[in-house]
């Protein structure tokens, strides 16, 4: 550190260092301290295979939120996401019907079913003017009881292998890192095409100005209807597809998506999503529902009671949420 | 009727201050009876159904209340499932059947869901923390703890506890009297006293409020208070029905989420400062008219679920599609 110091004209290095740490999102400290924290108490952890495979496991709470920040950015909430998940699990295997060369339009279904109802809780947001937490609250209560007279209130059927794959499955005998699981390409992907739209696009910047004020952004030109419709859209399609990997990794379960929507909003929050919108990031909210991962896994290895899990959680998010809030007030 | 009269009728409406959710239960009553008279035994109308309808709706319709004032307050509480389960699981955990740690199970349920109430409105008033996280995430505290401590149903009521989930005094159910008792109390703090008026400034305009003298962090603790306390009762009605309480029945009935789509079906706006209890109880009837009507034609219970979030949106959207601006 003494070489930086001497040089005395302009901010230092280290000074440079420091302002840019400051304005790095704590969640990413946080994140690396709980993957150090996990991969102390696990070493294997911390090789690419153990990594690797827990990313598989946390890919679909990961998309789930990436969708959720497109809705919390422009305002409201997305409460249906859960029951999507669930559907989608139960209705693929209902209509796979064991027969594995009906996976793929099987797939394509799900994803138009996501586009259909994302659209219709756009639609009732935007133009009936219902809000988004009755709106999805009630698109909630249809998905789920769509989903169990569908499936006779218990799970039927199972998913085939070829479904599975994307949630469970690795590719083999690759070089360097000897299997790859396919949910993390899904996750790298959809990652990437959600940080872009958001970061890159005018959608984003769209989004933003429709969540900070939706008054201003409308005389500003922003046809506001399209673009929170599309925000409820690009979050039931993440819910597919999160709903795919999850099916795959877990199999058919009436419960799989259960109280994911709350977690995904958590997942959000605590990558600094600001509720009733205009401000956040999809890396960030990404790293944010990893994070809620590893802390689970910390617990686990730790060896505390599963419920106790709740508890921490609901305080990690008190805090932090408080921590901001608390943060910002006092820069104003 | 002339155009002249039916205008005349809706001012009179409108002077009367009848919350226009009473429109939509009107015709909701009248539809369950007429669908129920074609697909169903017709029974609608009976006594012991009409009875039982409204002793349905009692752990909604008391915990609705509560929900009511801090949705006018422009928060919300999403711990209320929680709280009844607490309740519910210390209440029968005390007295273990004897009649004699009734009183003072039901002094510390109401202390504990004070202390919650206030913890809440501590979060939100004092770290900031919008209601939403704020009451979720206490909502998980509540869950660790309760599914840490507790995994099935713990002791039990004693006999003369369950009075109040099933005495009746002469025709009248004791939890009908007991939900109309905490409506009419619920309705007469909010448009009677000056703390009412407060929460209504609040909830329009926080910063109003302020400006002009309310102590409005106050204001706001009193009303997760009051919800808290809302909660406890509804919790309290639960265990005596049941005998014993398990971590699961507050959850499991989905209060927290009904008893928000029943303040909202009934008039009260999200944004809050508008609303009242006389609009909650009728959200809360509507979805036991519903309830009643799809058990007397026989309807699966899931495709029950997929109705009641369908009617809840169209409810909600009756009133708000008129709307111009833009809602999130």
């Amino acid at each position: 550190m003494s070489e930086l110091t001497t040089t005395n004209n302009g901010p230092s290095t280290w000074q440079r260092f420091a302002a840019r740490a400051r304005s790095v999102n704590p969640i990413y400290v946080i994140m690396i301290l709980l993957l150090l924290g996990v991969g102390y108490l696990n070493p294997r952890f911390l090789e690419v295979n153990g990594f690797l495979a827990f990313l598989r496991r946390a890919a679909p709470i990961m998309i789930l939120t990436a969708g959720q920040l497109y809705v919390l950015v422009s305002g409201g909430f997305d409460l249906s996401v859960g029951s999507i998940v669930t559907l989608v699990v139960i209705g693929g295997a209902l209509m796979i019907d064991n027969d594995p060369a009906n996976t793929w339009w099987v797939i394509l279904v799900l994803l138009a079913g996501g586009v259909v109802v994302g659209l219709v809780n756009g639609f009732i947001v935007a133009y009936l003017k219902v809000p988004s937490l009755i709106a999805t609250l009630g698109m909630l209560l249809v998905l789920r009881g769509a989903g169990l007279y569908w499936s006779g209130g218990a799970p039927r059927g199972y998913l085939t292998d070829n479904f599975r794959i994307f949630g469970r499955g690795n590719i083999e005998n690759l070089p360097l890192v000897d299997k790859f699981p396919y949910a993390v390409i899904v996750l790298a992907i959809v990652g990437i095409l959600a940080t872009y739209l958001f970061h890159r696009m005018v959608y984003g910047r769209q989004l933003l100005a429709l969540g900070d004020n939706p008054r201003a952004a409308k005389l500003s030109g922003v046809r506001t209807n399209r673009v929170r419709i599309l925000a409820f859209v690009i979050s039931a399609v993440s819910a597919v597809i999160a709903g795919i990997l999850l099916g795959g990794f877990s199999g058919v379960n009436i419960e799989a998506g259960t109280g994911l929507e709350l977690q995904a909003i958590s997942a959000a929050v605590l990558g600094g999503a600001v509720l009733l919108g205009g401000s956040g990031s999809v890396p960030a909210a990404m790293a944010g529902a990893l994070a809620l991962e590893l802390l689970f896994a910390l617990l686990n290895l730790l060896g505390l009671p599963k419920p106790l899990r709740d508890a921490v959680q609901g305080l990690i998010i008190i805090s932090a949420v408080a921590y901001a809030a608390l943060g910002t007030r006092r820069s104003k | 009727m002339t155009t002249v009269s039916l205008s005349n009728m809706q001012q009179r409406i409108r002077a009367s201050q009848i919350p226009p959710v009473y429109a939509i239960l009107v015709v909701v009553f009248v539809g369950a009876i007429i669908i129920d008279a074609i697909f169903g035994r017709g029974q609608m109308l009976s006594g012991p159904i009409l009875t039982n309808m409204v002793v349905r709706s009692v752990a909604l319709g008391i915990v609705a209340v509560g929900q009511t004032y801090v949705m006018i307050g422009a928060s919300i509480d999403l711990s209320v499932a929680f709280m009844i389960s607490v309740t519910a699981v210390l209440a029968s955990f005390v007295m273990q059947g004897d009649p004699n740690k009734v009183l003072i199970a039901v002094v510390i349920v109401f202390l504990v869901g004070i202390l919650i109430g206030l913890v809440n409105g501590l979060i939100i008033t004092k770290l900031k923390v919008n209601p939403f996280i704020a009451t979720l995430g206490v909502g998980l505290l509540l869950k660790g703890f309760l599914n840490a401590s507790f995994t099935n149903f713990v002791g039990a009521v004693p006999a003369s506890f369950q009075t109040l989930g099933y005495g009746e005094i002469g025709p009248i159910p004791v939890s009908i009297l007991m939900l109309l008792g905490v409506a009419l109390i619920g309705g007469f703090i909010l448009q009677r006293t000056r703390y009412g008026a407060h929460l209504y400034g609040v909830g329009g305009s926080e910063e109003v409020a302020r400006l002009s003298g309310l102590r409005t962090d106050r204001v706001l603790i009193m009303a997760h208070i009051i919800c808290a306390i809302t909660a406890v009762i509804s919790g309290l009605f639960i265990v005596s029905r049941l005998r014993s309480g398990a971590p699961w029945v507050g959850p499991d009935g989905l209060y927290d989420l009904e008893s928000i789509a029943a303040v909202v079906v009934g008039g009260t706006a999200l944004s809050g400062g508008k609303g009242g209890v006389a609009g909650t109880i009728a959200g809360v009837l509507i979805f036991a008219i519903l309830d009643t009507m799809f058990n007397q034609i026989g309807m699966d219970a899931f495709l029950k679920q997929f109705l009641r979030g369908a009617i809840i949106i169209l409810a909600v959207a009756s009133y708000t599609y008129r709307y111009k601006g833009e809602v999130a």
